[in-house]
């Protein structure tokens, strides 16, 4: 696991507020028992439903930064939205809010999901959609987005961010660390020690 | 220092600060489900690692399941397939696993509650964002992802970012034909879809404290939809009284002392809060969304007028300015962690006795649980259903999601007292969900359209 401190490429502006993840990947390709071969079914119905969706758009292919508009990745938990754009080769995503499972979801996917002001990500999107060849670039530490002049802020829940500028977004390993702390936590608990 | 339930359970819960500056939290209880889980048990499996605490894990399978026949090998070769890499996946951690032969198998939220696993003051993790429906017992209980329910499954562990706390009061008697389902509507509707984000709802006031149980777990288990990834109620003797005699609530002597500990870690009555609401019962009306989320609602008698979302109206086919009532239904489905408990059933019931389904109507109704099942029919609930035209499925999520065959096709309208009215979400990627309360899609489904239960209940006992 890297550290992750700077994010640059091409975006695709995908526009909305409340987009959900059973929109961002239909329930019926969760029956599986791997998550391969998601970042095929991303938005299929929606793609579906409109010829004009972004992600039908081939200016946009290869792009590895999504921008989104507020509480993307509501309702359900499926990891399997996240898992989609990663496999697609999102890198990062910036938007006004996420939903708080999809945006921990992505993070320990490596994804983090930065939050900038709504004004700001418009005028984003708009630049994208005018000049979607425009180069972006994100940085970590200072949460900024330069996308040719355009610099706007963006942030990362502050452990988020130091999880992403150490490498330690993915917590397993951490978790495992101090095992008997975790058994010393167990044991003080009155309804494991059965009261 | 006076202290939220939330706080003193995070508090308890509490191994240490990760290096990352996230808090590692210990997880009571980790429920699984066919969905979320194989994906886990496989990155474990390339890790080495093993389960840690299989005593607190228990598993269940309930998004796939067939309801019209549960019979192995179920017909759909995939769901069999996940099926059985849940039994493997269990059989090798030592995870106790209620399979449809079990008896005891059903939707991961209804089983928790109905078995005694879900307690007080416990912190509750399962793959999948109706999680926080434990807290209707005063649980904290996490939706998660499945990489999380790796790291639950290696370490019992959550890396997690604090929540704020808001207080959402509710008092008031409810009137007659509102349900808990419309409550909590309506909450969504006026706090907004992602007004919950960064917050733990704690859910108050005189109208909760008059509810039982079951309805508890109907308004935490839509949390979620306002952007809440928690949800509870405080424990008090409603919720003692629930637990006491379930299978693996504590027993004898064990009992009175969890209670006493239970007592001690509700919210204390001084305690401060991140940001307070406040809703008046007697306010709230038979409710049913009319868009593309839960928070576009109106209550039945009102029309459609509040900035709407063009994309929402086309999609539905409303106007702005139209009603719901009086909308031609195709499907009535009755059921889901939200609404598929034996008291929904039972109010279901109530309205349905003595009359039919409309001829164009499909009604199914699917209990929660294998034991919600057993207990309507030893009620003779299901002959009620049967005889107006419903069809009697066996336990699952079934049409909620459209994981398994219940599928809306087409176009399709259905009155559902499940929890997601979004695009696609009931199987048809065109299909088109109203949400409403089980007795409003019991009336819906005689009067083959949207009607206002309350005209229904006229000359039905209280």
């Amino acid at each position: 696991m890297s550290a992750v401190t700077r994010i640059t490429g091409r975006a695709l502006p995908l526009r909305g507020d409340d987009i959900d993840t059973d929109r961002i990947m239909p329930a019926r390709f969760l029956k599986a028992v791997s998550f391969e071969g998601l970042d095929q079914h991303l938005f299929e119905d929606d793609r579906r439903a409109d010829a004009a969706h972004a992600f039908n758009d081939s200016r946009y292919a290869g792009a590895t930064i999504l921008v989104v508009n507020a509480n993307f990745g509501c309702g359900s938990s499926r990891e399997h939205a996240p898992q989609g754009l990663a496999r697609a080769g999102f890198r990062a995503i910036v938007g006004v809010s996420f939903s708080e499972i999809f945006q921990g979801n992505a993070a320990m996917l490596g994804v983090p999901c930065f939050v900038a002001d709504a004004p700001e990500v418009e005028r984003l999107q708009t630049l994208v959609e005018r000049a979607p060849e425009t180069s972006i670039d994100l940085d970590v530490a200072s949460g900024t987005v330069t996308a040719g002049s355009l610099r706007i802020a963006a942030s990362l829940p502050g452990a988020t961010r130091d999880a992403f500028l150490s490498g330690q977004w993915n917590p397993t390993a951490m978790l495992l660390a101090q095992f008997e702390e975790v058994r010393a936590v167990a044991r003080r608990l009155p309804y494991v020690a059965g009261f | 220092m006076a202290a939220t339930l939330f706080h003193k359970v995070w508090d308890l819960h509490t191994v240490r600060k990760l290096p990352s500056g996230q808090t590692q939290l210990f997880v009571g209880l980790h429920l699984v489900h066919e969905v979320t889980s194989p994906q886990a048990f496989d990155m474990l499996r390339q890790h080495g690692w093993t389960v840690a605490f299989p005593e607190r894990t228990f598993a269940t399978v309930d998004h796939i399941v067939p309801t019209s026949s549960q019979k192995r090998p179920f017909l759909d070769v995939m769901a069999e397939e996940m099926m059985g890499a849940l039994e493997r996946n269990c059989r090798d951690a030592g995870v106790s696993l209620w399979t449809p032969e079990s008896g005891d198998q059903g939707i991961v939220h209804v089983i928790g509650p109905e078995l005694g696993l879900t307690q007080p003051a416990m912190t509750i993790a399962c793959g999948d964002s109706h999680t926080s429906t434990h807290g209707a017992l005063g649980a904290i209980a996490f939706g998660i992802g499945t990489s999380q329910v790796r790291d639950v499954l290696a370490s019992q562990c959550l890396a997690l970012d604090p929540l704020k706390v808001r207080r959402v009061e509710v008092n008031g008697r409810l009137n007659r034909g509102v349900y808990a389902k419309d409550v909590i509507l309506t909450i969504i509707r006026r706090l907004g879809v992602h007004g919950g984000v960064g917050f733990a709802y704690e859910y108050a006031g005189s109208t909760l404290d008059a509810m039982t149980v079951d309805e508890r777990m109907t308004i935490c288990n839509m949390s979620i939809e306002g952007g809440a990834r928690i949800g509870y109620v405080n424990p008090d003797q409603k919720t003692f009284d629930f637990l006491r005699g379930r299978r693996f609530a504590p027993q004898g002597d064990a009992f009175d002392r969890a209670v006493a500990w239970w007592r001690s870690m509700a919210t204390d009555a001084n305690a401060s809060y991140d940001d307070r609401v406040t809703f008046d019962a007697s306010t709230i009306e038979p409710t049913v969304t009319w868009g593309i989320n839960p928070g576009q609602s109106v209550a039945v008698s009102e029309r459609i007028d509040t900035s709407p979302d063009d994309e929402a109206l086309a999609f539905m086919g409303f106007k702005n300015g139209s009603k719901v009532e009086g909308t031609r239904i195709d499907v009535a489905f009755i059921g889901s962690c939200t609404n598929g408990r034996l008291s929904d059933l039972e109010e279901a019931a109530r309205i349905v006795r003595g009359h039919r389904v409309a001829p164009h109507v499909k009604a199914l109704i699917v209990p929660g649980s294998q034991a919600v099942r057993r207990a309507a029919e030893a009620r003779g609930l299901h002959e009620v259903f049967t005889d107006a035209g419903f069809e009697w499925r066996g336990a699952g999520c079934s049409m909620c999601l459209g994981m398994n065959p219940d599928k809306l096709e087409g176009r399709q309208i259905s009155a559902s007292s499940s929890n997601r009215n979004f695009k696609g979400r009931q199987g048809s990627p065109t299909g088109r969900t109203l949400l409403m309360s089980p007795a409003m899609v019991a009336a819906a489904a005689i009067a083959g359209e949207v009607v206002d239960v309350r005209a229904m209940l006229e000359g039905v006992p209280a």
